[in-house]
């Protein structure tokens, strides 16, 4: 993967100037290939890393496994696409394995997901069956941990 | 009582029992830098000479899973077997020289007991060894403490701290038996090029030298490619390469290297090594036998550390304090003699005045005065924070 691409999923909001000293080029070569990367696609948008956990907020987060029956000539990509369709669903995922397609749906509680697995999910026809797993909490989410704090044990000056 | 045979002379005091060579040598300039900045809080450190990575996870829990099946005995002296195949094998690859597991690589405890081992076996009360400064700190009182003589040779920053065949010419005498070399270089950051291996190369073979090359940071080069002198032909007869797994595999801990050379040398430094050490420690060699196995983690962190170096150097030189960007290792050694202060009152006010601790240049050698040693090898986070508040002290050192 590109250098400027890796440093931004690290940190979407460094700047352009810090970004350039760091990849040894000028600011204006940056902002040119970031807006590329923007208008291609390649870039689909900034987020930040929450950790809903620490919320008050009522919002429960499940993994669904779904089989599928493949159809002729569209294979999986239709039944997935009209899955990503629904606001509840945050991920979807083709997989390999005992099921077809992984998707993570997120609501406000145990019923509001089972509501929307049993009511919208499972009736699509095309799916075999689906499988609920509801997370309970989250330890590490796109690489950053949720809670433990990097510690440096190192001595503070050595040779 | 009778029987005794006389009274015994004054008492010795603890201190008087202390071998005289010790005594002339001076503590490191580092740890008197340490205890002062060990007093504050809340300092940001770019005095630290190791990784910030932790030990890449395959590597720990091949460690863990050592230990688990009972690897807690000594190994053979040299080491286990079946790391020095696969030093020989990544040595070959990384470096073009070929040497044979059985007979001519050592495992040491880090690089430190290596570095210690050959200068001990090659060297007789009085013998010269030439080494370059700036440089670690170790290098002239180990030469010391096996009553050889230190001979330093001035590296300058108009040559990017790179050593050339005149500033030897001008050093050798026909007491010098070796040359000590340490590229990538802490603290400079300078490396070699082919053609400058070749031209000390040529130097060693003019004098009959041996040659001890530490090259533990070679795997931390930035904008092309390595070049040991221990590859340069006719030269692996002559030399002690020193290498281990501290800073390109972040394993400073598990205090692991190993010296490859000619038989004969290797037979030498392990007579030491078998009396002193017996063997280091064998989770660590397993744990080094697992490193080898990747390359991945050092690209890493290598690339990660070429983007910290590119931004450090960019923003000292945006704040006025001159620095030139060094082709490995994870130090940039700037320049500070246009402020009016030693490096080590510079240092120390920095410390003062804003909580960002560098060593002080003069650390590393007479000829590193002038000169900070700043490492990157610390969070962005904190190499930026640290960057602003030196900015802020350079402006008001220059106001």
């Amino acid at each position: 993967m590109d250098e400027l691409l890796k440093l931004l999923k690290q940190n979407a909001l460094e700047t352009p100037k810090n970004l350039a000293r760091m990849l040894n080029t000028t600011e204006d070569a940056v902002k040119v290939k970031i807006a590329d990367y923007e208008r291609t696609g390649i870039i689909r948008g900034y987020q930040a890393i929450v950790n809903t956990d620490q919320l008050d907020v009522k919002l429960v987060r499940a993994v669904i496994e779904i089989k599928v029956t493949p159809e002729r000539e569209g294979g999986f990509n239709r039944i997935a696409e009209r899955i990503s369709k629904f606001p509840e669903v945050e991920s979807v995922y083709l997989m390999s394995g005992t099921y077809d397609l992984l998707a993570i749906v997120t609501g406000r509680d145990l019923q509001e997901v089972a509501f929307f697995v049993s009511e919208k999910l499972a009736t699509i026809a095309g799916i075999v069956s689906t499988g609920t797993h509801f997370m309970l909490k989250t330890y590490k989410n796109n690489g950053v941990l949720m809670e433990a704090e990097k510690t440096d044990e190192r001595l503070k000056v050595s040779p | 009582m009778s029987g005794s045979k006389s009274h015994p002379k004054q008492q010795r005091s603890p201190g008087d029992f202390i071998a005289e060579h010790l005594l002339d040598i001076p503590r490191s300039g580092i740890r008197d830098f340490f205890e002062i900045v060990s007093t504050r809080k809340d300092v940001i450190s770019l005095g630290i000479g190791e990784p910030d990575f932790v030990t890449p996870w395959h590597v720990r829990e091949q460690a863990m899973f050592a230990l688990e099946r009972g690897a807690t005995t000594y190994t053979s002296n040299r080491g286990l077997i079946e790391l020095r195949r696969a030093i020989s094998t990544y040595v070959g690859k990384a470096f073009g020289v070929d040497y044979n597991p059985e007979t001519e690589i050592l495992i040491t405890v880090g690089v430190s007991e290596a570095l210690d081992l050959a200068i001990r076996a090659i060297t007789n009360p009085g013998d010269e060894i030439m080494y370059h400064e700036p440089c670690f700190v170790s290098y002239a009182p180990e030469i010391r403490f096996a009553h050889g003589v230190p001979v330093a040779v001035n590296t300058r920053r108009e040559d990017g701290f790179r050593l050339t065949r005149a500033m030897l010419e001008q050093k050798v005498t026909s007491r010098t038996k070796a040359l000590l070399l340490n590229f990538p270089t802490n603290p400079t950051g300078a490396t070699l090029t082919q053609a400058d291996v070749e031209e000390i190369s040529a130097f060693a073979k003019a004098h009959d030298l041996l040659v001890i090359t530490d090259e533990i940071y070679s795997e931390l080069t930035y904008d092309g490619g390595r070049a040991s002198i221990a590859a340069v032909p006719g030269m692996k007869e002559r030399t002690i390469f020193l290498h281990g797994f501290s800073k390109g595999w972040a394993m400073t801990g598990f205090r692991l290297g190993y010296a490859c050379s000619p038989p004969e040398l290797s037979e030498a430094m392990m007579k030491i090594h078998q009396y002193i050490m017996m063997c280091a420690p064998i989770v660590s060699q397993k744990a080094a036998l697992e490193a080898l196995k990747t390359q991945d983690d050092t690209e890493d962190m290598r690339l990660s550390y070429e983007k910290r170096r590119n931004f450090l150097c960019a923003a000292l030189n945006e704040m006025g304090i001159p620095c030139h960007v060094p082709q490995g290792a994870f130090y940039v050694f700037p320049y500070i003699g246009d402020y009016g202060l030693t490096s080590k009152d510079f240092a120390l006010r920095l410390l003062d005045e804003e909580n960002v601790a560098c060593v002080p240049g003069s650390a590393f050698g007479a000829c590193g005065e002038g000169f900070l040693r700043c490492c990157y090898a610390t969070d962005i986070k904190e190499i930026k924070e640290a960057c602003l508040r030196m900015a802020r002290f350079v402006k008001r050192l220059k106001s």
